[in-house]
């Protein structure tokens, strides 16, 4: 190992025992039989968990990683992207020393502090001061290091009128920052961070991510950093690794990277889902949804809707008496997956529509020039009104998920929990 | 300053314990062992208190039940400090059994995200509890002054059978909780088995009836039971008419340094998987 090289990772692969999966049983009593009549089972099924060779090929082994090799220079910045499910938080546990990897070596030169959540260990009972030192002990700092430190991460928290209150009296956003605070204070070598900036308020981010550029700038330390924020990762980092199903697919210069992976990313599956079953619906039945569907411009099924798409929304209705287009009124209501309202696509908004003679009876069309939305899971609420009377409304009758693109063409995804759903077109000019 | 080395792999056999490094984490040991005494008596009422009613609720109830109604000899010593110097030792014994077995389990949250030496973890009970043995002595002294039973050189004893108490404690607290992470039926299994244990220890009754009723060897072999030297080494260091059984407690002694080592050597193979089976 060269001496400017602070991580070595080689042949490095991660198993898992999976498929302990508990047979459901309906009742108490079938549940206790076979509780009872399977200890052996059991057993065998739990002291499998920690049996895993390092060749195994078995069905229930689930390879989190796969023959990693990567280096990281003394005071390299390092990214790594991929999925939900790419090995990233595996590949952190391992590099901390979390869990043992079942093959391959990793050698680490320096100390190494890992923050693969915030506040670990925090006792809600505990006061504010008591905490920071259980926390920075935890974090692998000494009892004369917090002595001194303790005032700037008070400071640094912004908590100091509450610092000997029992934390379980805190607000959660007081919670994160004392706990960041504590965090941000760790003096190592090379720190680990895993999606931690992904807490806190916007400004209080700001503050981290500019103590995070302080650490990386000016201490010449070793930073690995994990994000779904593809922002901050270019902010922040100068090379990216880009894991997919637990391999290394990529690793290079961050722009270049990011980029791959917001092409892959964007091909991500459409989960669209349809529940237009009888339970949650009303309305008198005169006229009912039958069905809807995105298509794209073209009119073919999209198996994926990305932020920016052309998107047209086929909504087929039926109906005992001809449908008169004069007196159907349609409002389509789109929720974001915290159940909030992002906007209403509705004919009374279209001032066209009713002018139009000739269009087939039962299908509707939507046409959205540039889907204006960013990456997340969204529903829509449907009332259909015919006549002036409620015929039919179905509460989250259908399910999409957008995946996020590239939008602005910069490189730059818009995350739906950071800047909002919707997505303006816009441009800038000195003025 | 010399920068470690740390090489990351998987472990085959027991290799060597870093000793060094539990010695580098010590401070997290005290302020773990302080968040535990500290959380525990919060937002209660009597607070400290608790750890005297607890041994003077048992040290009456075993005076009535065993010594009065029952009639277990004591050695001649008047039941209620013969019961006492047992119950603290015993109190500890299962307290810290019942929270260092599960110790693994109530902190899985903080060692599935940070790395320590996990040994810290069912440590942390052995030291905690023992404020609670510390405070609670203070009903012992006032039962000695009480019977009469003045302070003696004897007591200067009491730190070797702490040590052997912690040690036996230690043993076995590292070897459940490395077993009850992955099979939570040790979990189950403590709540009834640690009362049983108190019965084939001699808290009620004097290891003398042992002698006397099954004979010299199987007398020194049920000290391989490391509380019962710690038991009759307590009370023959606060009671001035009983004398210590030297030999018997050095076998207490190896009972307690084996469980150590196995409690130490199973901890140690099997604490690689923790955070896999947790």
């Amino acid at each position: 190992m060269t001496s400017d090289v602070a991580i070595k990772v080689t042949g490095l692969s991660k198993a898992y025992r999976i498929g302990l999966k508990e047979s459901q049983h309906d009742t108490l009593g079938s549940a206790i039989a076979s509780w009872i009549k399977s200890p052996i089972k059991n057993y065998q099924r739990v002291k499998r968990l920690a049996d895993v060779r390092e060749t195994d090929t078995d069905p229930d082994t689930f390879w989190a990683l796969r023959n990693i090799e990567f280096d990281v220079k003394e005071g390299e910045v390092l990214g790594i992207i991929g999925k939900n499910g790419a090995g990233k938080s595996t590949l952190l546990k391992v590099l901390s020393r979390i869990t043992e990897p079942t093959r391959g070596r990793v050698e680490i030169c320096g100390r190494v502090a890992s923050l693969l959540e915030v506040g670990t260990g925090f006792n809600p009972e505990l006061t504010g001061r008591e905490n920071v030192y259980l926390n920075g002990a935890i974090l692998g700092m000494r009892k004369r290091e917090l002595d001194v430190k303790f005032d700037n991460i008070v400071a640094f928290s912004g908590v100091e009128k509450f610092i000997d209150t029992p934390v379980k009296r805190y607000s959660s956003g007081m919670k994160v920052r004392l706990a960041f605070a504590v965090a941000a204070h760790l003096d190592p070598e090379i720190l680990i961070i895993d999606e931690v900036l992904a807490v806190g308020d916007a400004e209080f981010q700001r503050k981290c991510l500019g103590k995070m550029h302080e650490l990386s700038a000016g201490g010449g330390r070793t930073v690995l950093f994990v994000s779904h924020d593809m922002t901050a990762i270019q902010g922040l980092t100068s090379r990216c690794l880009y894991l997919h199903n637990g391999s290394l697919v990529a690793q290079g210069e961050t722009s270049s990277i990011v980029s791959t992976y917001l092409a892959d990313y964007s091909d991500a599956e459409f989960t669209g889902h349809f529940n237009l079953d009888m339970a949650n619906r009303r309305g008198d039945g005169t006229v009912m949804i039958e069905g809807v569907s995105f298509c794209d411009v073209n009119g073919n099924a999209m198996t994926t809707i990305r932020s920016g798409e052309p998107v047209r929304l086929h909504i087929k209705m039926k109906s005992a008496v001809k449908i008169n287009p004069q007196s159907l009124q349609l409002d389509m209501r789109i929720m974001n997956s915290m159940r909030h309202a992002v906007g209403t696509l509705s004919t009374r908004f279209d001032k066209d529509f009713y002018l139009i003679s000739g269009l087939p009876a039962n299908c509707l069309a939507c046409e959205i020039p540039s889907l204006p939305l960013a990456e997340d899971d969204y529903s829509i609420d449907f009332w259909l009104n015919y006549n002036n009377g409620l015929s039919d409304s179905i509460s989250e009758g259908v399910r999409f998920r957008v995946s996020g693109a590239d939008f602005f063409q910069t490189g730059q995804m818009p995350v739906a929990t950071k800047h909002g759903n919707v997505i303006f077109t816009h441009s800038w000019k000195s003025s | 300053m010399e920068k470690p080395r740390i090489v990351i792999e998987r472990r085959r056999g027991l290799g060597r314990y870093q000793f060094s490094e539990l010695v580098r984490y010590r401070d997290l040991l005290y302020f773990m062992v302080l968040r535990d005494i500290t959380v525990l008596y919060k937002q209660s009422v009597l607070g400290l208190a608790w750890a005297f009613i607890n041994p003077i609720v048992s040290v009456l109830i075993f005076s009535v039940v065993f010594g009065t109604l029952a009639g277990v000899p004591s050695d001649g010593i008047p039941y209620p400090i013969f019961s006492c110097a047992a119950i603290l030792p015993w109190n500890y014994f299962a307290n810290t059994l019942n929270a260092s077995g599960t110790s693994l389990i109530t902190n899985t949250s903080i060692f599935t995200k940070v790395y320590f030496p996990r040994l810290i973890i069912p440590l942390v009970p052995v030291f905690s509890k023992f404020v609670d043995l510390l405070i609670s002595f203070l009903l012992l002294v006032a039962l000695m002054f009480y019977y009469e039973c003045y302070p003696t050189v004897k007591l200067l004893a009491l730190p070797v059978l702490v040590l052997l108490m912690m040690m036996a404690t230690a043993g076995l607290g590292m070897w459940l909780s490395a077993l009850a992470i992955q099979y939570r039926d040790v979990k189950f299994g403590l709540t009834f088995v640690v009362p049983l244990m108190m019965y084939a220890a001699p808290v009620v009754f004097p290891a003398s009836l042992i002698l006397e009723k099954f004979g010299e060897i199987f007398f020194y072999a049920y000290h391989l039971y490391p509380m019962v030297g710690v038991i009759e080494g307590f009370r023959a260091a606060v009671i001035p008419q009983q004398v210590f059984v030297w030999p018997a407690i050095a076998m207490s002694g190896c009972g307690a340094a084996a469980l150590f080592t196995i409690g130490l050597m199973v901890f140690r193979k099997l604490e690689s998987r923790f955070a896999d089976v947790a």
